[in-house]
């Protein structure tokens, strides 16, 4: 018992940690990607080629004047930042980061919690976050704020849907909602036991949710909710010091975690093309299983930032009708679909 | 027409690829690829600095003759010539003994170029027919009151010890040019 608590406690603290460092080195990388894609060289100052921007930032924000609105509800004020923080956070407890390792004759798995009910869990968190942005913009009792997490709020309710349609045709293929089944599923890739990874079997699916993942974290080009051109700063505009940083930041963890997700669903989780021919030990496996997870959860953040810097924002009426007169009939079509080819099929 | 940059406006219905907007979208992320490993066009500043124009016309310089006398008789012709009326100047007769110090019998006694108002375009460089001023390649810091930039013959006078080299901007093609007073330029 004591054995199984220190191995969550750290797997926990690790998990944590990594969660922390990829959100802030995203902030950099943020900040790079958008300069080399406008050929500049973002920033280098602090230390070599800028690596010690995250922590410059992060101490301007904790040193900056800390404001509270006078007409605010102070109690939510505070809370809104802090529902955001933790939502975020939370996700990170069903992704599956790897397969077991056997230390002593005992299988760790590098999951903190193999719930059966995995993809429902990410939907119950997500659907939370919303609370943090919505609470936030209306304890600050200012307009901006308001219209921001009005349309922040309409925004993730409306793309929830088309995400969970979309989850339910690949729910559909695969019979499970438990994150860590989806990926053993995709075991093998190319090399022997042939198995392709599911975005070849449901890249409708696919689409749809990565659309959908970019409105709910409140990304470009559905980052309407601080559009900054309209509503001054959105959501956050009465916010300053560390709880901007806290909303910056949760919108980064988002990110990250939706990448994982998107990589456990549809490119196979901690599973990697010829895993079954290198001949390796399996905590060898696992461990290399684990870094290939990595390097596709980090391509998908930088995916999600290249498409910030490459396309401008949808204007409001735009995202609803994309929303309900597009994804969602889509989604429903692919559920159809599904269904129609796994009963045709098997699989 | 004077250019073939204009274009006609269509205002034909799109097509279905171009409704879905996904193709666009891939065409955009192969733009924003592009630039990723294009080369940058920074200059990282206190470490490298923009390299400027060989005839780069920046703050006056006021020069002296060979034996360190100042050139300018306070004639006013650049003060005329100044588009901008940047230039102003008391002249004063020369007294006995100041012959190293004045190359002429008439000198300037105040010469002030109000910086803010200076346009640097070279005219006053044009019109002065004894070689006295020239802009040169240094560049006009900045100041924190007015006042400061209001330049005197303190800061345009080149120092007899650091002379300051305009043969870039007083080439032999442009001393043959000013040789011709019969130019309307050069009247």
């Amino acid at each position: 018992m004591i054995a199984f608590l220190i191995y969550k406690v750290i797997l926990v603290l690790v998990i944590f940690t990594i969660t922390l460092a990829v959100a802030a080195y995203s902030t950099y990388a943020e900040r790079k990607v958008a300069a080399f894609m406008q050929d500049r060289i973002g920033p280098d100052r602090a230390g070599p080629f800028g690596i010690l921007q995250p922590l410059a930032d992060g101490l301007k924000f904790i040193y900056k004047e800390e404001i509270i609105p006078n007409v605010s509800n102070r109690f939510l004020f505070i809370m809104g930042p802090c529902i955001a923080m933790l939502t975020a956070l939370m996700a990170g407890v069903i992704i599956p980061w790897g397969d077991t390792v056997t230390i002593g004759g005992t299988a760790y798995s590098l999951q903190i919690a193999d719930l059966n009910i995995g993809i429902l869990y990410v939907f119950g968190v997500v659907s939370i976050g919303v609370y943090g942005i919505m609470i936030g913009g209306w304890s600050s009792n200012n307009k901006f704020s308001l219209l921001g997490a009005i349309r922040a709020s309409a925004q993730m309710i409306s793309y929830e849907i088309a995400m969970g349609l979309s989850i339910i045709a690949l729910v559909l293929m695969t019979g499970t909602l438990s994150l860590r089944e989806i990926s053993l599923q995709q075991a093998g890739g190319v090399g022997s036991h042939w198995n392709m990874w599911n975005v070849v079997y449901q890249p409708l699916s696919f689409l749809i949710f990565i659309i959908c993942a970019f409105a709910e974290c409140n990304r470009t080009p559905f980052d309407l909710p601080e559009c900054e051109t309209e509503l001054v700063g959105g959501y956050h505009t009465e916010y300053s010091s560390m709880k901007l940083g806290f909303y910056l930041f949760a919108e980064y963890i988002n990110m990250f975690i939706s990448s994982a997700v998107i990589s456990t669903l549809f490119f196979g989780g901690f599973n990697f093309p010829f895993m079954n021919d290198l001949g390796l030990s399996q905590n060898w496996i696992t461990i290399l299983g684990a870094i290939a997870f990595f390097i596709k959860v980090l391509f998908f953040v930088f995916f999600f930032m290249w498409i910030r810097w490459t396309i401008p924002r949808f204007r409001y009426d735009q995202l609803m009708n994309l929303g309900w007169k597009g994804l969602i009939p889509l989604a429903i079509l692919n559920i159809a679909l599904s269904g129609f080819f796994t009963l045709w099929f098997g699989k | 027409m004077l250019t073939s940059r204009a274009k006609v406006v269509v205002n034909k219905e799109m097509n279905f690829w171009e409704r879905i907007y996904l193709p666009a979208i891939l065409g955009g992320i192969a733009v924003t690829m592009k630039h990723l490993f294009r080369k940058k066009a920074t200059v990282r500043f206190p470490e490298a600095t923009r390299s400027i124009s060989e005839v780069w016309r920046g703050q006056h310089v006021l020069k002296r003759d060979e034996h360190g006398a100042e050139r300018c008789t306070a004639c006013g012709l650049c003060a005329v010539a100044c588009p901008a009326e940047a230039i102003t100047m008391t002249a004063a007769e020369r007294k006995k003994g100041e012959e190293g110090l004045y190359r002429e019998e008439k000198y300037a006694s105040v010469y002030e170029i109000n910086m803010l108002r200076c346009i640097f375009c070279g005219l006053c460089e044009e019109a002065c027919p004894k070689e006295a001023i020239f802009l040169t390649d240094r560049i006009v810091s900045t100041d924190y009151t007015r006042d400061g930039f209001i330049y005197g013959k303190d800061k345009l006078v080149e120092p007899t010890n650091a002379r300051i080299d305009v043969t870039k901007r007083q080439t032999p093609a442009v001393l043959e040019f000013k040789k011709h007073k019969l130019l309307s330029h050069n009247k």
